[in-house]
């Protein structure tokens, strides 16, 4: 793997960003040619998306065609609830840059049929041409997207009942009303991340860093489903120096290039 | 949104670089209209999934809601007291000539008259939709002449009535018709006020407190028999006492039913209303402060004399007087004049836009662009 370590969040936002968008560049994304990302939700990536933004408003980067996946919607909560990733997408992302709608991929909570919405989602990856980079962050209990500690390390897109930590974890965008959080959501899975070409995974703060911790300095374990892209032969995870703060030294040094 | 393939197939027009009023605050979002109604862009973008046809770049400017105008008995030459044959068209005309103020709707205010005018101008001054011809009518305001002699200010003396009698009876026979009304205004302390405002609010008529010497008391029993408007704020009714607020304490009362809120119309044109007095009633409620003109027939005349039916009246810019005369004639100020000096005297403009407008629900126009 390799371990970006960046000073502060917004140092970590911005590499990250322009990874992202050096990558689509140096693809030359057409109209027979479009570039695959997966995307994730939640604080930890704003600051990226608002970099991407930037680059896009200054004329550096069109998503024009770049299709987009993103890695979990909440389960019955309503498209247009302020909370719902669908509102989350438009409001953080989507409206500010000029991809074509038919190319935003969102699952759908309230889909009749959850299995077959999941189903059909693996599919237009797979039609697409598989994923170029999946971008994806952590959760305080090592999850990436919501495959929750238990998760199959080869899981596919699937209906998951959510942990304690990931409800607790969101209780404070529903006015920290327990009783308001989702409790299940459709994921991508632990597989289907993996199938992508590159894997790019944000981790900023110092209560990620135990979960950072686990992922890369432990063994590949199904409770700290991240530890699973210790096999994949292309993840980059980027950090904020907080997130590292349970990494043993000599791992810092080693991926800071400092001997 | 309408349904439908013409509707879908409509162009999308998106105004960008814009502030809009959304949620009492003014944001930094773009606007998306489509065959002159406003979308939901993330609607358009999940479920349609299309984007905007045409992009406006609004330079930065704020994107408001038309204003509306609750009370306004004229202008240009119009006067919606008088029994004209074809009041329709100076409706119109005036409706047509406000666009340019910034009000899109507004409720076309007859003063105090005898009961021969109402019955023959009300039926000709039907609610009607605003569009590029003019502002829409929402109904018209009746302003008198169930009001305080005392506090009648230009309302002819020997036109004023009670409805001591008939009560709810009365207001019909001095109406005549109620259909096109919408709002109300009236003297609480008459007797027998609290089932007139009660038939009034029952259907559906706006009951507005003013020209009026009630105490507080007498006030907030008014509101909970349904009032729910002051006309015109400070004018025309008892100055604030500090034992008596009278009409002007509604605004603090702690004796409104719970989940009411009042309104209250002010006149911003820089003259009725000294800046620190509506400091003083929008610090005290700003939620209900509503701009309103009461605008004059000779509202839009340019310098100079002019002839109003019986009155020859001298206008100087921003001023209109009886002529010859130092005494005022009524305002003349624009609505958008108004939210201006508004504007210069609190100096919060997000307040202004919300103050313009009361929460009336109606089909959006294409939202003219004011400039800030």
């Amino acid at each position: 793997m390799r371990l970006v370590i960046l000073d502060n969040y917004d140092l970590a936002s911005e590499w990250a960003a322009k990874y992202i968008c050096n990558r689509i560049i140096q693809f030359k994304p057409g109209q027979d040619r479009y570039f695959t990302l997966g995307l994730p939700t939640g604080s930890t990536p704003l600051g990226c998306y608002k970099k991407l933004i930037e680059y896009h408003k200054n004329g550096d980067l069109s998503f024009k065609y770049v299709k987009t996946f993103n890695m979990d919607e909440y389960v019955g909560l309503p498209r247009n609830h302020p909370e719902s990733y669908h509102s989350y997408m438009w409001n953080n992302f989507f409206k500010h840059i000029d991809i074509d709608p038919n190319n935003a991929h969102i699952l759908d909570g309230n889909a009749a049929d959850l299995q077959a919405e999941c189903d059909a989602f693996e599919k237009k990856i797979k039609e697409a041409g598989g994923i170029d980079l999946f971008v994806g962050g952590i959760g305080p209990d090592g999850h990436i997207a919501f495959n929750e500690p238990g998760s199959s390390l080869v899981s596919r897109t699937r209906l998951k009942t959510l942990a304690m930590d990931t409800i607790l974890a969101n209780a404070k965008y529903f006015d920290g009303d327990l009783s308001k959080v989702p409790t299940m959501a459709l994921t991508v899975g632990v597989g289907t991340v993996m199938d992508a070409r590159e894997v790019m995974i944000l981790i900023t703060g110092a209560h990620k860093a135990f979960a950072l911790y686990k992922a890369i300095e432990e063994g590949v374990n199904h409770m700290w489903t991240v530890s699973a892209f210790q096999q994949h032969p292309r993840t980059i995870f980027v950090c904020d120096e907080d997130a590292t703060l349970e990494l043993r030294v000599k791992t810092v040094k080693y991926f800071k290039g400092e001997h | 949104m309408r349904g439908g393939q013409g509707a879908a197939r409509a162009p999308v027009l998106q105004f960008t670089n814009c502030r809009i009023l959304r949620g009492r605050a003014l944001l930094r979002e773009d606007l998306w209209v489509r065959e002159g109604r406003i979308l939901d862009p993330e609607k358009l973008f999940f479920e349609e999934r299309r984007v905007a046809d045409e992009q406006r770049d609004c330079g930065g400017c704020i994107l408001a809601p038309g204003f509306i105008d609750v009370q306004i008995n004229g202008g240009f030459g119009v006067d919606f007291s008088q029994a004209a044959e074809d009041v329709g068209s100076g409706v119109a005309l005036v409706a047509q000539r406000i666009l340019s103020h910034g009000v899109t709707s507004f409720c076309p205010t007859l003063v105090t008259s005898p009961p021969e005018v109402y019955h023959k101008v009300l039926p000709q001054i039907p609610v009607k939709s605003g569009g590029p011809h003019g502002a829409g009518v929402l109904g018209v305001h009746l302003e008198g002449p169930f009001i305080s002699r005392e506090k009648r200010g230009a309302h002819p003396e020997a036109h004023l009535r009670s409805f001591e009698a008939n009560a709810f009876q009365d207001v019909l026979d001095t109406y005549g018709s109620l259909d096109n009304v919408c709002i109300v205004t009236l003297a609480p302390e008459l007797g027998r006020s609290h089932e007139v405002i009660q038939a009034l609010t029952a259907r559906g008529i706006c009951v507005s407190l003013g020209h009026s010497v009630a105490d507080l008391r007498a006030a907030e029993e008014a509101v909970q028999s349904g009032a729910s408007f002051i006309t015109h704020l400070f004018n025309a009714m008892l100055p604030f006492h500090h034992r008596d607020p009278g009409i002007v304490g509604l605004l603090t009362s702690d004796r409104l039913p719970p989940g009411r809120h009042i309104f209250y119309g002010m006149i911003a044109d820089g003259m009725h209303t000294n800046p620190a007095a509506l400091r003083i009633a929008h610090r005290a409620h700003p939620q209900g402060l509503v701009l309103v003109t009461d605008a004059v027939p000779a509202l839009g005349l340019g310098n100079g004399r002019h002839t109003l039916g019986q009155q020859e009246v001298e206008v100087d810019g921003l001023t209109a007087y009886v002529a010859g005369t130092q005494t005022l004639s009524g305002s003349i100020a624009p609505m958008d004049v108004c939210v201006r000096h508004f504007l210069q005297a609190t100096v919060t403009l997000g307040k202004a836009s919300c103050c313009g407008m009361k929460t009336l629900r109606q089909p959006c126009g294409e939202a003219p662009m004011v400039r800030n």
